[in-house]
């Protein structure tokens, strides 16, 4: 299933792994912030910013840009890594994060930061925000295209399927939600604390195309997102299946990681494991 | 003022007619509501627009959330529903899709307060003033009548930033003329007087006109003030107020706790310490019953206004 060239392929992978290393050393500074759930997210997003959307940091109000909407706010390192990976803002800013005066608040503020499209932390909040966005796009006959990333723990607010009815009910097919399904939360396991499954279902009964792919696979990633374009008549759900932590060995799959800051002498290990892994700094 | 042939319309009815011309107008105008079209009278609006009207069903939430996302992209949304769904039910969702990115989305919602009648305490917001005049960025406008609606409404369309504009069922006397001049943040002074001032707002602006006339008729000149917007909040008419005149008594369809009197006593303890009373709803729950007969019950009345007012001149 190779759907871009070898050479793009290698690109996102090096961006992805870009964009873990300023998480985790953007948290480690910060001594603060969510590493997990920006870990697991940190492939999609690549694929996102780097092949899928039409977006840049020229195009900020742009109208007919793509928008995305990180509607689990608190993964805001990876998105704030993406951007900055981007060229929306420089990387020596990103050890601002968290601090007082900086464009990079705990959680994503659309007043501060371009690049932002909505503010999110509160959960359960963006799908809303992305049909809006979706329906405008209707409304003024243009192309662009709306995409959301949920945490599955997020998704266990209601507002999430009054959202979800809505989008299947206007055949939002210029939406895509994404839940990065990484099966841990604060509590516990998301099956334990309280169980979302059998989700692909859920959402297909809500009258969305839905796809299920492996977060963490490039060329998967790329192929939903390709599917998703073909897709006429109901908005699409991708199910990824992800890890928490993902690619820091002592952050996978650990739910003690969700927000917690990694110390100097673990985030040296992190950023050893991630330049093994192909990153070339 | 005069007191004959008064007309009467209710401000939800010139709300559904405003919105119809501002829809011919304005093609970025869009319209949601939550299943209360015909009652909130954005049904209007959809029977000449339907392309730019939403109706979620019954998903106040969600409503919120796609005015957020309709303004993101240049539309101006109007979000309709019952007042209480329109603020206590969506408060987390207007304050960090709407109000923290500081979005165009125009929240304006009807059958406020008491007056809502029948349907109960359930359904009757007494507290909506209190807590969308705490969040950052929101304005909050509570028009008199149904010229000062249309006005209101026209205001908001053409002025960015969220608002809460709050309307009732019942109908109420057309107090103003298409010469009254509405501004968002100005109290106007609809009737002179030096003993004693009365700042109302919505419902109880015709009701302290009415109060006025009791005081006058024991020789006291009570001035009247409407303070259509409660937040930003006209400083310089109350301090006026306070200036010339011996005490000033608000009166609003609300808990006392939060709303316009808790408003006009931040300023005067601040700017100008004066006498205070506060007419309205005295910290508690509403019940069913007619809307007049609910004024009367909770104290919202003509008779209370002039009764507070001269406990100050004592």
């Amino acid at each position: 299933m190779s759907t871009i060239a070898e050479g793009k392929l290698a690109e996102l992978k090096q961006r992805a792994n870009h964009i873990r290393q300023e998480i985790v050393k953007m948290v480690a500074a910060a001594n603060s912030g969510h590493p997990g759930g920006s870990l697991s997210a940190a492939d999609i997003l690549a694929v996102l910013y780097f092949h899928e959307m039409n977006v840049g940091p020229e195009k900020v109000n742009d109208p007919d840009r793509d928008r995305f909407i990180l509607s689990k706010g608190h993964a805001s390192p990876v998105l704030y890594a993406t951007l900055a990976e981007k060229g929306y803002l420089p990387k020596e800013e990103l050890a601002t994060f968290r601090r007082i005066n900086s464009r990079l608040q705990g959680h994503p503020s659309k007043k501060l930061l371009p690049g932002v499209e909505q503010s999110t932390g509160s959960l359960g909040q963006g799908l809303s925000t992305a049909n809006g966005m979706a329906l405008a796009a209707r409304l003024d006959k243009r192309e662009y295209r709306v995409y959301a990333l949920l945490g599955d723990g997020e998704i266990q607010e209601g507002m999430i399927w009054e959202a979800a009815m809505a989008a299947g009910h206007y055949k939002l097919d210029n939406l895509v939600a994404i839940l990065d399904y990484n099966h841990l939360q604060i509590d516990g396991n998301v099956e334990d604390i309280m169980d979302i499954g059998p989700v692909a279902d859920k959402f297909r009964a809500f009258n969305w195309h839905v796809i299920e792919m492996d977060g963490h696979n490039i060329e998967e990633i790329v192929a939903a997102f390709a599917e998703a374009r073909t897709v006429k008549g109901k908005p699409t759900f991708i199910v990824a299946h992800t890890i928490k932590g993902k690619g820091v060995s002592y952050m996978e799959n650990a739910c003690g990681w969700h927000g917690v800051a990694p110390n100097e002498e673990q985030l040296k290990q992190a950023l050893a494991e991630l330049c093994a892994q192909g990153g070339d700094k | 003022m005069e007191k004959t042939t008064v007309k009467k319309i209710a401000t939800r009815d010139a709300y559904g007619q405003v919105l119809v011309e501002l829809g011919h107008e304005n093609p970025d105008i869009v319209v949601l509501d939550a299943d209360l079209a015909k009652s909130t009278k954005t049904a209007e609006f959809a029977k000449v627009f339907p392309e730019r009207f939403f109706d979620v069903g019954i998903a106040e939430a969600n409503m919120i959330g796609m005015a957020a996302g309709l303004a993101t992209c240049g539309k101006i949304p109007f979000a309709s529903t019952f007042a209480l769904f329109g603020s206590l039910r969506v408060a987390d969702m207007i304050r960090n899709s709407v109000c923290y990115p500081n979005l165009n989305v125009k929240i304006a919602v009807t059958h406020q307060g008491l007056t809502l009648g029948e349907d109960g305490a359930s359904h009757q917001a007494v507290e909506d003033i209190a807590l969308m005049r705490a969040i950052p960025n929101m304005t909050v406008i509570i028009p008199a009548d149904a010229t000062e609606t249309k006005k209101a409404i026209r205001a908001a369309a053409n002025t960015h930033g969220p608002m809460y504009i709050r309307m009732g069922r019942p109908s109420v006397p057309v107090l103003f003329d298409d010469s009254y001049e509405f501004e968002i943040g100005k109290g106007v002074q609809i009737r002179e007087g030096n003993d004693v001032a009365i700042i109302a707002t919505g419902v109880m602006v015709h009701i302290a006109l009415e109060a006025a006339e009791l005081l006058a008729q024991e020789g006291i000149q009570a001035r009247v003030i409407n303070m259509a917007t409660i937040k930003p909040i006209d400083e310089e008419i109350i301090v006026k107020a306070a200036q010339e005149t011996k005490g000033i008594v608000t009166a609003e369809e609300a808990n006392i706790y939060g709303g316009l009197g808790a408003a006009v006593a931040e300023v005067l303890c601040e700017k100008h310490p004066a006498k205070l009373r506060r007419v309205g709803v005295q910290d508690t729950f509403g019940e069913s019953g007619k809307p007049d007969e609910l004024l009367q019950k909770y104290g919202l009345t003509a008779e209370n206004i002039a009764t507070k007012a001269k406990e100050m001149l004592k």
